[in-house]
């Protein structure tokens, strides 16, 4: 493939992501997991790692990371092992988390995701399960920090991708494509603001052809706009520093929204040697083929396979299809619309054109669009049996999106936009026409084609848009031909 | 092979652990005494061994047993945190942590 | 005391007081005020870390009225003492360590919450070397132990106070932690029966970790029978821990009384096969440790039993292995006590490193700082492979010499350590030469196999030797049984040191 240059560089991305999953409770306690409660409300002994307790897995997350390995077509490991990572900080109780290290439970897979039009494969290293730290509170307390552990020990899945992204684009797109996979599996909330899905970015350019550079690990990201800042501010660095002669030091970097520049991590700078080895608590997690078998039997239909019939039954352009499949909602969205109209095309158009741009600019989800799928089906039937033409159910749209109405046929009636049907009244303005305009008549006749098409002008203004273009061609004809 | 105090003071440093100059000193001939009784187990060949993580595996297959996805702990923080150093609004309080 | 027991009550077992209070010749709150007595008279021992008198006069009350109440029990209302390993939520938790001064835990470790709910009094919590590390008691922070049979030398560690309590006659009994040797050594050194369990059959909840891998808690008491009373109310299945092995709750107690196919009573022991592995009996074995050993096993063999030479040709490998593999799951173990969440911290520190640095510095004793200096380098970058994977294999193949040693005999024998306790002090300047002291211990201890210590009479100084039996995996019904036949017909264990 060729590779868009920065300045004469090659960029490389790798993404990890930190997903939380869904459980009820922790990965290792029966502590909850719910978002926002009071500090330390839900950190059981141990979540705070009081001496004597020790931890015991959670069905649930597994669980979880069973349905993502599937979904990913990764290898879900029959035998996978718990690791301690050693390293001392506040938020992590323990002085380790555990992790897994050299046996993950899903290993391989790949994710697809379209940049424009053009398709991207990135192929994932592999998933492990792992427990969350809590939260470092930075507001003053008489120069102290405070420490809250409620997160401590929500279940992780840490995503992490090959170095196969190019761009900040298509590492943006990965990262939504991911995230809207995990919603879709219903393993991960999404919810960005509440930390429920992380971006760890590592960057690195090289000129193209040399080995890979060395690499700077954007930690944090929470937004896909951020990633995208995050990753062009870096990557402008790293080729300034490389043009400047200096050598790039590999770091953990942090990104800061107001200034948009990327910082090294100071608390980072000893964590070198975190003296990984399997956890004498946990013995291995031994994942039976008839697990693998019931979770697959109850997966949800897949966002690539419901593409694929997208193009198979419904006829639509691959682009089309991954369009209409990039969250469950739009693809229940898209399959109302279409039993509703029968048209998959035109509600393909619609979902992508319309509604996106108003979607996007009110910053709305499909499932709160202003103008349900039925309501776009009735509309687009109204295209379709010619009622009214595409720029009258442009018109349309608009009054049900700002609520002017939610009724079409009514709209349709109220502005009075339907197409003239009725051919009497249609012949009786058309004979005015060629009468008033004798000249272009005389013209077409004597074989000059652009008459005709002046004259079809004059009709369509004579009918203020209400006729059907077709049908005012055909009379014509047949009136000028006679 | 010897440790060097470089490789002691390096070690403290990962464990967090502040040793005075005479412990360091005293430190150093006893781990170096202790290595020295532990190369006799680089002289055996364990190649295709399996390591022996849980005791039990000696015997029989030894799987991880999996808690069902239920809460089952409720808010015991007074009682969690009667043994704290430093706690102020339900938070443990810690010296500045920098990012 | 009333009763018509000859015997004082403190001379008498658990299956004895059992007995006593079931006939109501005694109550608990009597035998609980005159074990109290008794521990304050012998605090010189420093086998006690907490006493809390009224809360166990308060509980021997209770087990009374439950007994009143027609509630029976082999244990109900048997005065007991804890090592100060177990977390408990109404008395003090310091594993010896000044790390924990002060700490309270807000739960009860599983293994004594199940003691206490058997109705068993808890008189306080037992001395032990810190978080279970030696084999002297002389790591503790809170001071050393005496060996009730020489106040000059140690009782054995890490569980020295349960030790020195239950030889003492301050308790019938009391729990223990054996980690690599940690019950089956001090049991040995002064003359009482105890005995570690398969891993997995006791729970590790509430037991503050040494090495995740290896620690056992179990019994410690004056007879094999006492044990088997104990062993079954403290073990059984526990969700809180995954490497709680799941099965029913088991009746050691009657597994012990089972007898043998073929047995007579003369002969309770007719066909077992006692297997002596040549490397527990080497060159540098002190001579009265081997005679008083070789006595034991005679008189198995004249209640039936046959010995059988069999090999362990890694023992001495046991030690590196051990001493690779528990210091580095305990300097991870470790890393919790940071001065955040509880316990000691620092006073003056500069930053959050520094706080962690003085904190660990100040809390930790000499030896666990050893420990996890050593753990710490050997799961290092560039280390892990040559020092913690090597060994984890060499306990593998430890462990398989032990299923091979069990085609040819049932029970596996030797002794537990190579002298009888030695004096306070020796040996305290080489840290090194105690490890090797453990070399009998360790190798059942990394194969994770049931093992006993059995008084099998004295050696040097009047010294108490301690036999040590290992069984194959869940076998401790077989190695109980072996120990009570012993003591049905010998006396050993029921020798008392002078002035207890």
């Amino acid at each position: 493939m060729t590779n868009k240059l920065v300045r004469g560089y090659e960029i490389v991305i790798g993404l990890e992501n930190h997903v939380q999953l869904s459980t009820q409770s922790k990965i290792f306690s029966g502590s909850s997991t719910a978002f926002g409660a009071e500090p330390n409300t839900q950190a059981s002994a141990v979540d705070l790692a009081l001496p004597g307790t020790l931890p015991v897995l959670n069905r649930g997350a597994v669980e979880r990371a069973i349905r993502f390995g599937l979904a990913v077509g990764a290898k879900v490991a029959p035998l996978s092992i718990f690791a301690r990572k050693n390293y001392f900080y506040p938020d992590l109780p323990k002085g380790y988390q555990i992790s897994q290290f050299e046996i993950p439970v899903v290993q391989g897979g790949k994710v697809e995701f379209f940049v424009g039009d053009k398709k991207h494969s990135v192929n994932l290293t592999r998933a492990h399960l792992e427990e969350d730290a809590g939260k470092s509170l930075h507001e003053d307390y008489h120069g102290q920090s405070g420490i809250d552990l409620n997160r401590a020990g929500t279940p992780l899945l840490e995503i992490v991708s090959e170095p196969d992204m190019r761009s900040g684009a298509e590492a943006a797109e990965y990262a939504k494509t991911l995230h809207a996979l995990v919603m879709w599996l219903g393993i991960c909330d999404g919810n960005m603001q509440e930390g429920s899905f992380r971006c760890d970015v590592n960057v690195s350019v090289r000129k193209p052809g040399e080995p890979y550079g060395t690499r700077r690990e954007i930690k944090n990201l929470n937004s896909f706009r951020y990633l995208l800042q995050a990753v062009d501010y870096e990557v402008n660095w790293q080729i300034d520093q490389l043009e400047d002669g200096l050598a790039i030091q590999q770091a953990t970097v942090l990104f800061n929204p107001d200034t948009g520049e990327t910082r090294a991590m100071r608390s980072k700078e000893d964590s070198a040697d975190y003296r990984y080895f399997p956890d004498p608590d946990l013995p291995p997690l031994m994942i039976a083929p008839e697990w693998v078998e019931r979770v697959k039997a109850e997966m949800p239909e897949l966002p690539a396979v419901m593409a694929q019939r997208f193009q198979d039954v419904d006829g639509l352009p691959a682009y089309d299809a991954t369009m209409m499949t990039q969250s469950l909602a739009t693809a229940r969205f898209y399959e109302a619309a279409r039993e509703g109209c029968g048209a998959p095309k035109l509600v393909a158009n619609w979902v992508m054109g319309e509604i996106s741009r108003r979607l996007n600019a009110e910053e709305r989800a499909i499932d709160a669009s202003p103008v349900p799928a039925m309501t776009l089906a009735a509309l687009i039937k109204r295209i379709q049996d010619g009622t009214i033409s595409n720029n009258a159910a442009k018109q349309v749209f608009e009054a049900l999106w700002s609520g002017e109405g939610s009724d079409v046929d009514a709209l349709i009636e109220a502005k009075g936009l339907k197409q003239m049907s009725d051919s009497g009244e249609l012949e009786r303005i058309l004979d005015e026409v060629l009468a008033a305009n004798a000249k272009s008549v005389e013209e077409y006749r004597a074989g000059k084609d652009k008459a005709f098409n002046a004259l079809v002008g004059q009709a369509m203004k004579a009918t203020k848009g209400k006729a059907n273009p077709s049908a005012v061609n055909e009379l014509l004809r047949k009136k000028l031909g006679g | 092979m010897a440790l060097t105090p470089q490789d002691v003071s390096r070690i403290a440093h990962l464990a967090r652990l502040e040793l005075q100059e005479a412990e360091s000193a005293a430190l150093l001939p006893q781990l170096n005494g202790f290595f020295s009784i532990v190369e006799q187990m680089s002289a055996v060949d364990t190649r295709g061994v399996e390591p022996l993580y849980t005791p039990l595996s000696t015997v029989q297959q030894v799987a991880l047993r999996l808690r069902e996805d239920r809460v089952t702990e409720s808010n015991q923080r007074e009682l969690n945190q009667r043994s704290a150093p430093a706690v102020e609004d339900g938070l443990f309080l810690v010296p500045k942590v920098i990012e | 005391m009333s009763g018509l027991d000859p015997k004082p009550l403190h001379q008498l077992g658990v299956a004895e007081l059992g007995r006593a209070l079931a006939a109501k010749s005694v109550s608990s709150a009597e035998l609980t005020q005159h074990l109290l007595a008794r521990v304050t008279s012998h605090e010189a021992l420093g086998a006690f870390l907490h006493v809390d008198a009224d809360a166990a006069l308060a509980a021997a009350k209770a087990a009374d009225a439950r007994r009143a109440g027609g509630d029976t029990g082999a244990l109900l209302g048997v005065p007991l003492a804890h090592k100060d390993i177990f977390v408990t939520r109404d008395m003090p938790t310091t594993a010896g360590s000044k790390i924990l001064a002060g700490y309270r835990s807000p739960f009860d470790a599983t293994v004594l919450a199940r003691l206490f709910a058997a109705g068993t009094v808890s008189l306080g919590k037992l001395n032990c070397d810190e978080f279970a590390m030696g084999s002297a008691n002389e790591n503790s922070a809170y001071g050393p132990v005496a060996n009730p049979w020489d106040a000059a030398r140690v009782p054995g560690g890490s569980s020295g106070g349960s030790a020195a309590a239950v030889s003492a006659r301050l308790v019938p009994a009391a729990t223990g932690t054996d980690t690599g040797g940690s019950i089956r050594q001090p049991a040995s050194f002064t003359g009482i029966t105890g005995i570690k369990p398969t891993y997995g059959v006791c729970s590790r909840y509430g037991m503050i970790a040494f090495a995740s891998s290896l620690d056992q808690a179990g019994p410690m008491a004056r007879s094999a029978e006492d044990c088997a009373l104990l062993l079954s109310a403290m073990s059984g299945f526990d969700e809180r821990d995954a490497t709680s092995v799941e099965r029913p709750p088991q009746d050691f107690h009657a597994q012990m009384q089972q007898a043998r196919e073929g047995a007579t009573a003369a002969q309770p022991l007719k066909g077992l096969r006692i297997g002596l592995p040549k490397e527990f009996f080497p060159a540098g074995l002190s001579s009265d440790v081997d005679k008083a050993v070789r006595e034991g096993l005679s008189q198995m063999e004249k209640l039936g039993a046959t010995l059988v030479e069999v090999s362990l040709p890694r023992t001495e490998l046991a030690i590196p292995v051990y001493y690779i593999i528990a210091p580095a799951e305990a300097s991870s173990n470790l890393s919790r006590f940071d001065g955040v969440k509880f316990g000691h911290r620092a006073a003056q520190y500069d930053d959050l490193l520094d706080m962690y640095k003085k904190t660990r510095a100040e809390g930790f004793g000499a030896e666990v700082k050893r420990r996890i200096m050593i753990g710490s380098y050997v799961l290092s970058h560039g280390y892990y492979d040559a020092y913690y994977l090597q060994a984890q294999k060499l306990r593998r193949m430890i462990a398989d010499d032990f299923q091979q040693c069990f085609t040819q005999c049932d029970l596996i024998a030797g002794p537990v350590a190579p002298t009888v306790a030695w004096k306070h002090g020796e040996g305290k300047d080489d840290p090194v030469k105690a490890y090797l002291a453990d070399i009998f211990t360790l190798p059942g201890s990394l194969a994770g196999l049931p093992g006993m210590s059995v008084p099998v009479g004295f050696g040097e100084g009047g010294m108490p030797v301690g036999l040590q039996l290992l069984g194959n995996y869940f076998q401790e019904g077989r190695l109980l049984h072996a120990a009570h036949a012993l003591q049905q017909a010998t006396d050993w264990h029921q020798q008392a040191p002078s002035g207890y």
